[in-house]
C-alpha cells in the first residue's frame, strides 16, 4: 500500500473528471473527515484517515482490500474506473443515461444512430430551457 | 498621574532589560574550560551539594538551571569564533572550529597485531627478507614485456603446454600431463589450507579478523568484490567521506535513497499536505492553460537551429561539389599547420623579445 504518485493521481483525476467534472474537489476535500487515495496491488482505494490508520497494521500479503475500490491501473498504467465507485460518483454525476444499444452493436453502428437514452421527468425540459439550446 | 505612569513604564522596561541580560550572562566562580573543537565545556565549580541530594523536582530544577547556564557559556564562546557563509551568499553561517584538544578515549580496545604465520616465523629465523620483484618480465619468445603471472604471462599459457618431459628416474608409463595437473591442484589446495590455518590462528589469538564475506578468496564474483570494496571504504571513523579514491574508481555521488531507484511518499505522511497538493493539481488540470516546460522548449529550439544549420551546410557542400571539397580539405590542413607554425614561432619570438627587454 502506498500513496499515489503525481502521474498516477493525474490519471485518476482525469478519469474521474470525465464523470463528475469539477466536483472532484468535493471528494478530495470533505467537510466530514480526511479521505485519501491509496494504491494497493494496482488498485486505487478511497478511504478515510481513520480507516487508513487501522489498515496500516495489516501485512501487505494479507491485506485484500481497504475502503472503497475506485478502479485499477492496468499493466500499461491506464486507469480503469470500476463500478464500486458509483456510490461516490452518483451524487456529483454530470448526467445519467441508459444505453440504447449493446457494446458490440455500438461499435458497428453508423455515426447518426442513437446510443444513449436520457430518461427525464416531465419538467426537466422546462427547468433547463435556458441551457438546452 | 502621567509622571507616575511614565515611571512605571520605565521601571518595567528596565526590569525587562535586566531579565534579558540575566538570561544571557552567567556568573561563575571558576571560569569554565573550553575545548571548542569537541564542543566541550568543563565546569569545575563545586555544585550546591545540599540541593542535589535526593531525587525530586527541586533537584531537577537545579540540574536544569546548571545545564542551561553552562550551555549558555559554551554557545557564547561559539559565537565568538570566526564564521563564514557556507555554500555561497545565501548559505548558513558556519563557525570554524579549532582543532580538538581533548583526546576522547577509545570505545573499543586497540586491535592486537596478528600472530606471524609459519612462513613468517621461518623467514625471521633464517633471516630471509622480501625481494621486491618486478611485475613485468621480458619474454624472449614474444619479444615483449609480459606479466609475471596471470593473463598473457611470460612463458606462455601453462594450460596449452604441448610438451612435458619425462624427468629422470620417473616411471616411463606415467602420464606427465596428468601429473602436472595433479601437482598444481595439490599446491593450490595446500596454499588454501595454510591460508585458512593462518586465519584460524589469528582468530584464536584474538586479533581482529574481518567477517567471513570479507575474506579474500580466489573465487569472488565482481559484484561481491564491489560490495566488499564499498564496505571497506565505509569502515572508517568518518564513514568513508575522506577516503581517497583508487586511480580508476569513479566518484560516486551519495545516493539519497541508499540503493533504491524509486522513492514514494510515506504511507501515513502529512495528509493535509497531500490534500493541498491534490487540490493544486486539480486546479492546474482545470485551468486548461498550456504548461510551458522551459527545458523542453529550449531543447526543441536548439534542435531546430541545429537541423537548420546542418541543412544549410549540406546545401553549400553539394553546391560547391568536388572543387569545394578539395578547398575544404586544403583549408583544414592549412589550419592545422598554421597552428603548428604559430607554436614554433612563439617560443622564438618570446626569446628574442626577452633578449630585447634585457638590453633595454
Amino acid at each position: 500500500m502506498r500513496p499515489l504518485t503525481e502521474a498516477e493521481t493525474r490519471a485518476v483525476f482525469e478519469k474521474l473528471g470525465r464523470y463528475i467534472g469539477e466536483n472532484i474537489q468535493l471528494l478530495v476535500d470533505r467537510p466530514d473527515g480526511t479521505y485519501c487515495f491509496r494504491l494497493h496491488r494496482d488498485r486505487v482505494y478511497y478511504l478515510s484517515e481513520k480507516l487508513l490508520k487501522v489498515a496500516v497494521s495489516i501485512p501487505r500479503d494479507n491485506l485484500v482490500a481497504l475502503g472503497t475500490c475506485f478502479g485499477k491501473f492496468t499493466k500499461t498504467q491506464k486507469f480503469r474506473l470500476s463500478v464500486t465507485a458509483l456510490d461516490f460518483l452518483a451524487p456529483y454525476a454530470k448526467g445519467f443515461g441508459v444505453a440504447a444499444k449493446s457494446t458490440q452493436e455500438c461499435r458497428k453502428v453508423d455515426p447518426m444512430a442513437i446510443v444513449v437514452f436520457h430518461q427525464a421527468d416531465v419538467g426537466e425540459y422546462v427547468r433547463n430551457e435556458d441551457t438546452l439550446a | 498621574m502621567a509622571a507616575v505612569r511614565v515611571e512605571e513604564v520605565l521601571a518595567a522596561a528596565e526590569e525587562q532589560e535586566a531579565e534579558k541580560q540575566r538570561s544571557i550572562t552567567v556568573e561563575k566562580e571558576l571560569e569554565l574550560e573550553f575545548d571548542l573543537g569537541n564542543l566541550l565545556a568543563l565546569d569545575r565549580n563545586p555544585p550546591a551539594a545540599a540541593g542535589l541530594r535526593g531525587a525530586g523536582p527541586r533537584r531537577e530544577a537545579l540540574l536544569r538551571a546548571l545545564a542551561r547556564d553552562n550551555t549558555q557559556l559554551l554557545v557564547a564562546r561559539l559565537w565568538e569564533l570566526p564564521a563564514e557563509r557556507a555554500g555561497g551568499a545565501g548559505g548558513p553561517l558556519v563557525a570554524r572550529l579549532p582543532e580538538p584538544a581533548f583526546r576522547l578515549p577509545r570505545e573499543k580496545p586497540p586491535p592486537r597485531p596478528r600472530p606471524p604465520t609459519r612462513w613468517e616465523q621461518f623467514a625471521r629465523l633464517k633471516g630471509i627478507r622480501r625481494r621486491k620483484r618486478t611485475s613485468l618480465v621480458w619474454d624472449e619468445q614474444a619479444k615483449e614485456w609480459r606479466r609475471r603471472w596471470g593473463y598473457r604471462r611470460a612463458g606462455g599459457d601453462p594450460a596449452r603446454a604441448w610438451l612435458a618431459e619425462v624427468p629422470e628416474g620417473a616411471d616411463p608409463e606415467e602420464d606427465q600431463f596428468a601429473r602436472l595437473r595433479r601437482e598444481k591442484r595439490e599446491r593450490v589446495a595446500r596454499n588454501e589450507l595454510n591460508r585458512l590455518r593462518n586465519l584460524a590462528r589469528a582468530h584464536r589469538a584474538g586479533t581482529a579478523v574481518p567477517a567471513a564475506p570479507l575474506h579474500p578468496t580466489g573465487h569472488q564474483s565482481r559484484e561481491e568484490l564491489g560490495r566488499v570494496a564499498r564496505v571497506a571504504r565505509v569502515s572508517t571513523a568518518s564513514l568513508g567521506r575522506f577516503q581517497p579514491r583508487l586511480p580508476k574508481e569513479p566518484a560516486e555521488p551519495p545516493s539519497r535513497s541508499g540503493g533504491r531507484k524509486r522513492r514514494f511518499e510515506p504511507l501515513l505522511g502529512n495528509l493535509a499536505a497531500e490534500r493541498s497538493r491534490q487540490l493544486e493539481l486539480l486546479r492546474d488540470m482545470g485551468s486548461k492553460k498550456p504548461v510551458l516546460d522551459i527545458t523542453r522548449a529550449v531543447n526543441k529550439q536548439l534542435r531546430q537551429e541545429e537541423a537548420e544549420a546542418a541543412a544549410a551546410k549540406g546545401k553549400k557542400q553539394s553546391q560547391r561539389g568536388k572543387r569545394g571539397r578539395r578547398q575544404q580539405r586544403a583549408g583544414r590542413s592549412s589550419k592545422k599547420s598554421g597552428a603548428r607554425r604559430q607554436q614554433q614561432q612563439r617560443p622564438a619570438g618570446s626569446s628574442t623579445g626577452g633578449g630585447k627587454r634585457k638590453k633595454a
